[in-house]
């Protein structure tokens, strides 16, 4: 069975529905991108998926090896993070907890988790300093680090190179890629064509009505998919020029 | 000085109003952080009026025990406020200002009524700011304030890794299993307790200067939880032992001068901070 498997999902808030008869499934080692425009409900999608919200209707299978809470989970970010006085080691290390139960403390192993994962993302040297004083790619590092402390599965990721800069989202998405090949499964929400096009094997189009899911090569025969490559291949000329 | 104040510790209501001080102060000053983090501060003030309220209808009705009544009204206004501000479609800090300051003016209307006593501004002032109350502690408040606060540490201590991971990133931990709502409705009970006893030490208005105080001080400084929850302990015991020790020998209202004290702690630390960044 395919380790996550949503059939025939109805989103919405309050009665009002966002996306309707939502049907995909993701197996183990998939690099998965989901897309749409601002307000389409790709963040309802991935809050549903951990168990935040209850689908309106359908169902969310979970394959037999993955626990629900055991995904890791980078959020869009929110502004109370912002000024948080934590050390990079605290949010780190509290990406352990469900694995922890009633123990009040972090086991050794846990601790060591937390150490190699920095290291795997290249910011153990931030150990000690305040998460709040990082530029925002460090933060996201530090973020995605506790996300892998949770899980060794699975990671979904909510827009994480938005607001960073072109050099930046270049390096995020690499150690993304990393972390795929490594055999993790990456669910990633991002309004980026290109990286999508670039770095997923699968696509989930969401629209306010066409709903697209299939492999890369499929979606871009596609029409939506057709306008896409389309606007992809007029950004990378655009960026041609700018280099030049 | 010295000699006055060997002569007031040996009076048994002086050493109980230090000891019940110092154990408000801490518990307020640990909930504080994380309700300044949370965004919640204002919930303690909202809390602090909703009891002035209660503390008014006690009285009214001449209960002996006010809190019979008072606890489970400021208990049950903490519930309904934070669920309230986790609801989008209410505004949180309208309906929250809309009962604090309704509570203040009922209460003050049921005292100024029915209130049997010939001093009602009295009275009414010193439920607002405290006042000699603090002096007039039986064992039985010391008692319960010794028990809420074993309570507030034990809570902190063993639920210290998951109260960071609720106040630092709520969905996270939702995501990970932990049960965010059953830590916020843990922290709301308890604020409510704490502010209940509060009230003895600072009087309602003064209440929430307790509980942000220290935190916001302890945050100018430092830059990990721990080290934020450490200092802001240290500042609000060494604040409420200053602030009395100062009331007791210049004869100033008790909370008054414990906020005052803090509000000066507050200060340096902002000047510390100022300078640390310059450097
Ligand atoms: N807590 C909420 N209550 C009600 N409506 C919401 C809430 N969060 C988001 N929405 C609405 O749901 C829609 C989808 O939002 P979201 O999932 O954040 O979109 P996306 O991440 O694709 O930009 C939007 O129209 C938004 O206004
Ligand atoms: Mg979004």
């Amino acid at each position: 069975m395919s380790q996550l498997k949503c059939s025939d999902v109805s989103l919405g808030y309050e009665g009002r529905t966002i996306i309707k008869h939502l049907n995909f499934e993701v197996n183990a080692g998939d690099y998965l991108c989901i897309v749409g425009e601002n307000g389409t409900g790709k963040s309802t999608l991935i809050k549903t998926l951990l168990g935040l919200r209850q689908p309106l209707e359908g169902n969310i299978e979970f394959g037999e090896e993955l626990k629900p809470t055991e995904i890791g989970y980078l959020p869009q970010q929110t502004m109370v993070q912002r000024d948080f006085p934590a050390s990079v080691w605290e949010v780190v290390l509290s990406g352990n907890l469900n694995k922890s139960g009633f123990r009040p403390f972090y086991s050794k192993e846990e601790k060591e988790r937390a150490e190699a994962n920095m290291c795997k993302l290249g910011i153990e040297d931030f150990k000690k300093r305040c998460y709040r004083d990082l530029s925002g790619g460090q933060q996201q590092r530090v973020l995605l680090a506790r996300a892998l402390c949770a899980t060794g599965k699975m990671l979904l990721l909510d827009e994480p190179v938005a607001g960073l800069d072109p050099k930046i989202t270049v390096e995020m998405y690499e150690l993304i890629q990393k972390l795929n090949e490594e055999g993790i499964t990456i669910i990633m929400v991002s309004h980026d064509m290109a990286a999508a096009c670039n770095y997923a094997d699968h696509i989930l189009h969401i629209a306010h009505k066409p709903l697209f899911f299939g492999t890369k090569e499929e979606y871009l025969k596609t029409e939506t998919g057709k306008a896409f490559t389309e606007l992809v291949k007029m950004e990378a000329l655009g960026d041609d020029e700018d280099d030049r | 000085m010295i000699d006055k104040l060997a002569l007031y510790f040996e009076y048994p209501f002086v050493k109980y109003a230090l000891l019940v001080g110092v154990l408000i102060a801490l518990c307020s000053s640990l909930l504080g952080v994380t309700l300044v983090l949370k965004r919640f501060s204002f919930i303690g003030d909202g809390l602090s009026h909703v009891a002035f309220g209660a503390m008014a209808v006690a009285a009214v009705l001449n209960i002996t025990n006010q809190m019979l009544i008072v606890l489970p009204i400021t208990v049950v206004a903490a519930v309904l406020l934070l669920r309230g501000s986790q609801n989008a479609k209410i505004k949180g800090d309208a309906s929250l200002a809309m009962i604090s300051v309704g509570a203040l003016a009922i209460g003050y209307l049921l005292l100024n009524v029915f209130s049997t006593s010939t001093n009602i501004a009295g009275d009414v002032c010193t439920t607002l700011f405290g006042s000699t109350s603090i002096l007039t502690l039986n064992i039985t408040d010391v008692w319960l304030c010794i028990g809420m606060s074993v309570v507030v540490l034990g809570m902190f201590t063993f639920f210290y890794h998951k109260i960071f991971a609720v106040t630092f990133d709520e969905n996270f931990a939702k995501a990970t299993g932990i049960k965010a709502d059953r830590y916020n409705l843990m922290i709301a009970i308890i604020t409510a307790t704490v502010i209940v006893l509060a009230m003895k030490l600072v009087g309602s208005l003064l209440i929430s200067a307790l509980i942000i105080f220290p935190a916001i001080s302890a945050m100018r400084v430092f830059k990990s939880f721990r080290l934020v929850m450490i200092a802001s302990a240290v500042i609000a015991v060494v604040c409420a032992l200053a602030g009395m020790l100062i009331s007791i020998l210049a004869a100033t209202p008790v909370g008054a001068t414990i906020v005052a004290v803090n509000i000066v702690v507050f200060a340096i630390f902002s000047v510390i901070s100022a300078i640390v960044l310059k450097l």
